[in-house]
């Protein structure tokens, strides 16, 4: 086995919540880069993936554990280490060819090398002529080009891609992920090995030697598989597809819950963000042919237009709430979700309000509060408290949003925005009635 | 014949000068001799109590204007420096964050005329015998209307400088220096040159009463626009204050032209935003610049030197080195420091007790109270009446795009016309229909401030998309109606960014509106801004500190407990 680049050893990463609280974001990981080796790190938001990649770059320091980079430890950021960012972070105001240079400019190399070794690395990347553009003139993927450029020109050992293709449409991506895997492929540059963080899961078995799955709560790395399809690969070989299919089982084996004792962590459950408009989009396609009430994710992911990263998180809800069930990488339809597709809009509404409170201990608990109120009302500020005990405020944000979207669809209760109260359906009212529901079913 | 060229001056190899240069040849010469002439005349030998040749005479405004415009230029230059290093020690330190801000959020409530009364002897004392003292004091108290609204702006922009570009200039290994010229000074540039306008329009607003200092019971007149038009008020010389608008117009028109315009062209390129499609805004001269290679040559001997700057500064470590292993957070120190804080302010509070105890007693500080929600009532209800005339007229303009961006520039300009060159056709009104002050002087107050909320507005109302437009004439919404669910909520964060500047404005004005004199003839209003005037008339230190400090006082309660609530609203909840 190849010498390892960048080494991490058992390292765990905590974070600390306003209220005090601690996270822990990555619990004990081990992970090695080695020498001439891709690794894509798949796992949904928030599993520690993107923390993991700044671990490496040196951008945060772990709190126990070791982090190193050739042997010795890593304060920093290091000049063999490289980064493209999702959202490309190119400085507007500065040209391409000047852009390119930041990271030699940085070092101090003298204009006229600087110069020379820019545009060469432009011209390798394919951008020769657009030197004395500004990054606004540019498209997304020419963009996602320059920042690549600025990470190669510094001659990284490492070059470490942070969703670097999923800010782009799907063709460009596709594209310009070709050609980094040929630069790659073609021995001229001088990087080692590279680390991909990403939520596509075609783009990961398509680039990686090594996929790594990441779970969640607190992240660590669940499984690891090896590709050892050949290079250049084709996205429609079946070998390609078995893998693909593989990771997507996984993936959602990751989700199954885990038996827990203590009530608090499951109330502070990390919900999947799964909008219910769509939820219903994929409970209706489900049902009708060709999958007639079952279907291999990525082919429905292919059906629905809907990325990994939104897919997994419906299927993932879906099953949370019993209407379809998580099978080796397939989804199925149950009896309920049967039901419930058939349903006009008021017994969906039903069965999805049962369902909540059956199945989400955060909505059962709202709801029963809310009950021993006499005018069956709440500010969301108590349960945001509670959410952030155990998540970061963003997330703790994030998952009440989505059990109230969800309530507001099975009318179990209503949530005024510029009050921030929450409160019971009033029953008085009829159940079609009233101003617009919020949430319509499509 | 590479090699003899190297041996050269480039310049005198590559002459290649173009008809630009000889054009701008000798415009430069000219402003060169002129500014240099016109700082000479700052140092000039002086006595307190000597007086001051000064003439109302039309022929001497382009010489005032020249010393009034340099001031106001030399203000400038300093608020520039001042904060950037304000930001940056506040931004990069927590340790100075915890004192910086507050401080600023205090200095900036403190009224501009307040600076000046306290500190004009010091200056004059720095420099026995000359003028530059005064000159100084001048300055400063221009300085003090410009500098505290450009030193937050900077330090909110260093504070949200997007997280990816923070990280992607660490992981490239930016020195502090690189990152600051190359990231976080571009990324805050629109917002520090939109600042420096407002504050240049506050500059020209407070010039008469910078120029004309009174100190120990003299007064001082510094040659300038400021001195001319307050000789004037006390000549009762309406024709010298006709002169004194026009030539202040010019001015406004020159520093609009030759200064800010082209600082915005030029600042265009660092618009965070990638959308493009608004026009980019043009200026003639920097169109010019560009065009002339001596200009090009120029700026491209700073950008080099600058870049150059840059390697000096490159760390030589890596992030594998000891040296760059982050340091642990010295709790002790922390405590230590907010200990030391914590003492400072006790002692402050200590002193006040016994200030207020010794030397102006306590019914004194219930009257300025008093006096104070006297000015309160005036600010609130003439924002509200300005509210009320401004936003429809400002909608309606807004709402029309031939008209907006012609009249949005026109009441930017208005803003910075200075206000106070009109009272003394008020006072005359006044006196004539023996009209009561106390009301009739407060529409001063918001007259050059009201222009803030009018532009703000019209710039809100121009900025509703067109498809809520269509929407909202498809659903056929009209009168209230109209107004209530469509208008006002769309224009509302732009409204309160008017309104907060027109108020903190109008507490600044009221110092001048709320006593106002022509010749001999003084009116005053009941209120903090007439009790501070008259305190620095009669040169009474500790009570002018009492009104300054409960003014302040005013003004931050005001701004926490209504403004700042309602910009949150507005940020939040509505927002396109």
């Amino acid at each position: 086995m190849s010498a390892p680049v960048i080494e991490l050893q058992s390292v765990s990463k905590m974070f600390r919540s306003a209220d005090g609280h601690t996270r822990t974001v990555l619990d004990n990981v081990d992970f090695s880069l080695r020498e001439g080796e891709v690794v894509a790190l798949l796992g949904q938001s928030g599993s520690g993936k993107s923390t993991l990649l700044r671990l490496m770059a040196g951008l945060v320091s772990a709190d126990s554990g070791a982090v190193r980079y050739r042997g010795q430890p890593l304060h920093a950021p290091a000049r063999g280490i490289s980064m493209v960012f999702q959202s490309f972070a190119l400085f507007p105001w500065l040209t391409v060819q000047k852009n390119v240079e930041l990271g030699l400019e940085a070092r101090g190399m003298p204009a006229a090398e600087r110069q020379e070794r820019a545009e060469s690395v432009i011209a390798l990347i394919g951008l020769a002529g657009f030197e004395g553009a500004l990054p606004r003139e540019l498209s997304g993927g020419m963009k996602q080009r320059v920042g690549i450029a600025r990470a190669l020109v510094t001659e990284p050992e490492v070059l470490l891609m942070d969703e670097a293709f999923s800010a782009l449409d799907v063709l460009t991506g596709e594209r310009l992920r070709d050609d980094v895997l040929e630069l790659w492929g073609s021995g001229r540059l001088s990087t080692k090995a590279i680390l991909v963080v990403s939520h596509n899961i075609e783009e990961a078995v398509m680039m990686a030697d090594r996929v790594l799955v990441f779970g969640s709560d607190p992240g660590r790395v669940r499984s690891q598989l090896s590709v050892q399809l050949r290079r250049p690969r084709d996205a429609e070989d079946p070998d390609t597809r078995s893998l693909v299919d593989e990771v997507y089982m996984l993936m959602t084996a990751a989700a199954r819950r885990p038996a827990r004792a203590v009530v608090e962590a499951s109330l502070a459950e990390r919900l999947p963000a799964a909008d219910v408009a769509q939820m219903d989009g994929v409970l209706e396609l489900l049902a009708e042919a060709p999958f007639s009430g079952r279907a291999d994710l990525p082919q429905l992911g292919e059906e629905t237009e809907l990325s990994d990263d939104a897919l997994l998180p419906i299927a993932h809800a879906l099953a949370l709430l019993g209407l379809a069930q998580l099978e080796g990488g397939d989804l199925q339809l149950t009896g309920l979700g049967r039901r419930y597709v058939d349903g006009d809009h008021a017994h969906r509404q039903e069965i999805f309000g049962q369902q909540l409170l059956a199945h989400v201990p955060l909505a059962a608990h709202i709801h029963h509060s809310l009950q021993q109120e006499a005018g069956g009302e709440l500010p969301d500020a108590p349960f945001l408290k509670l959410l952030q005990e155990r998540l970061d405020e963003a997330e703790a944000q994030r998952v009440l949003q989505t059990v109230i979207s969800w309530a507001r669809h099975g009318e179990v209760f209503e949530y005024d925005f510029n009050t921030g109260r929450i409160a019971l359906p009033r029953s008085d009212e009829p159940p079609d009635g009233g101003d617009a529901p919020a949430e319509g079913p499509r | 014949m590479q090699r003899v060229r190297q041996f050269l001056l480039r310049p005198s190899v590559e002459a290649g000068t173009n008809r630009w240069d000889w054009a701008l040849l000798p415009v430069v010469l000219a402003g060169v001799v002129l500014l240099g002439w016109g700082a000479s005349q700052m140092a000039t030998p002086f006595q307190v109590g000597e007086p001051l040749p000064l003439s109302l005479d039309p022929v001497w405004l382009p010489y005032y204007l020249l010393r009034t415009s340099l001031r106001m230029f030399l203000a400038l230059g300093a608020s520039l420096v001042f904060s950037c290093v304000f930001a940056v020690l506040a931004a990069k330190s927590r340790a100075a964050e915890k004192v910086l801000v507050p401080l600023l959020d205090v200095l900036q409530s403190i009224p501009i005329l307040g600076f000046l009364s306290i500190t004009v002897t010091g200056f004059i004392a720095l420099f026995p015998g000359n003028l530059l003292g005064v000159e100084l004091a001048a300055i400063f108290a221009i300085f003090t209307s410009q500098a505290w609204n450009m030193a937050f702006s900077l330090y909110q922009s260093l504070r949200t400088v997007p997280a990816e570009l923070q990280e992607a200039a660490r992981v490239f290994q930016l020195s502090g220096w690189q990152r600051f010229w190359r990231l976080e000074l571009p990324f805050a540039m629109p917002g520090l040159l939109w600042n420096m306008m407002m504050s240049m329009s506050g500059g020209w607003f407070f010039v008469v009463a910078s120029e004309a200092i009174s100190v120990s019971n003299q007064s001082i007149k510094l040659p300038g626009v400021g001195s001319y038009i307050a000789l004037a008020i006390e000549q009762r010389s309406l024709a010298a204050v006709g002169w004194a608008i026009a030539t202040m117009l010019a001015g406004i028109l020159a520093y609009d032209q030759l200064l800010f315009r082209p600082l915005v062209a030029w600042a265009d390129k660092f618009r965070f935003e990638e959308s493009g499609g608004e026009d980019a805004p043009r200026s003639w001269l920097l169109a010019w610049l560009r065009r002339s290679t001596v200009a090009d040559r120029a700026a491209g001997w700073f950008s080099r030197g600058l870049e150059r700057s840059f390697t000096w500064f490159a760390p030589p470590h890596d992030g594998t080195s000891i040296r760059a292993r982050p340091r642990m957070a010295a709790g002790r120190w922390q405590r230590a420091w907010d200990a030391a804080i914590a003492a400072v302010v006790m002692f402050a509070i200590a002193r006040l007790f016994l200030f207020v105890h010794a030397e102006v007693g306590y019914a004194e500080v219930a009257h300025v109270f008093m006096l104070g929600f006297f000015t309160l009532l005036r600010v609130v209800v003439l924002i509200a009446l300005a509210a009320l005339v401004w936003v429809p007229v400002g909608v309606w303009i807004g709402l029309r795009p031939r008209w907006s961006g012609r009249l949005q520039a026109v009441a930017q300009f208005l803003a910075a016309f200075p206000a106070n060159l009109l009272f003394p056709v008020v006072v005359v009104a006044l006196v004539r229909f023996r009209l009561d002050p106390d009301i009739w002087l407060s529409p001063l107050m918001v007259f050059g401030t009201q222009w803030y909320i009018l532009f703000n507005v019209i710039a809100g109302a121009s900025s509703i998309p067109t498809e809520l437009r269509f929407a909202a004439r498809n659903l056929g919404l009209t009168g209230w109606l109209r107004w209530r669910r469509y208008l006002l909520p769309a224009i509302f964060p732009s409204f309160v960014t008017g309104a907060v500047t027109a108020s903190g404005g109008s507490w600044n004005a009221s110092i001048v509106s709320e006593y106002v004199s022509w010749g001999d003839t003084t009116l005053q209003a009941r209120g903090l801004g007439s009790y501070i005037a008259h305190m620095t008339a009669i040169g009474d230190f500790p009570r002018i500190a009492l009104g300054i400090s409960v003014m302040c006082v005013f003004v931050m309660g005001l701004n926490h407990f209504l403004w700042r609530r309602l910009y949150r609203q507005a940020g939040e909840r509505l927002h396109f």
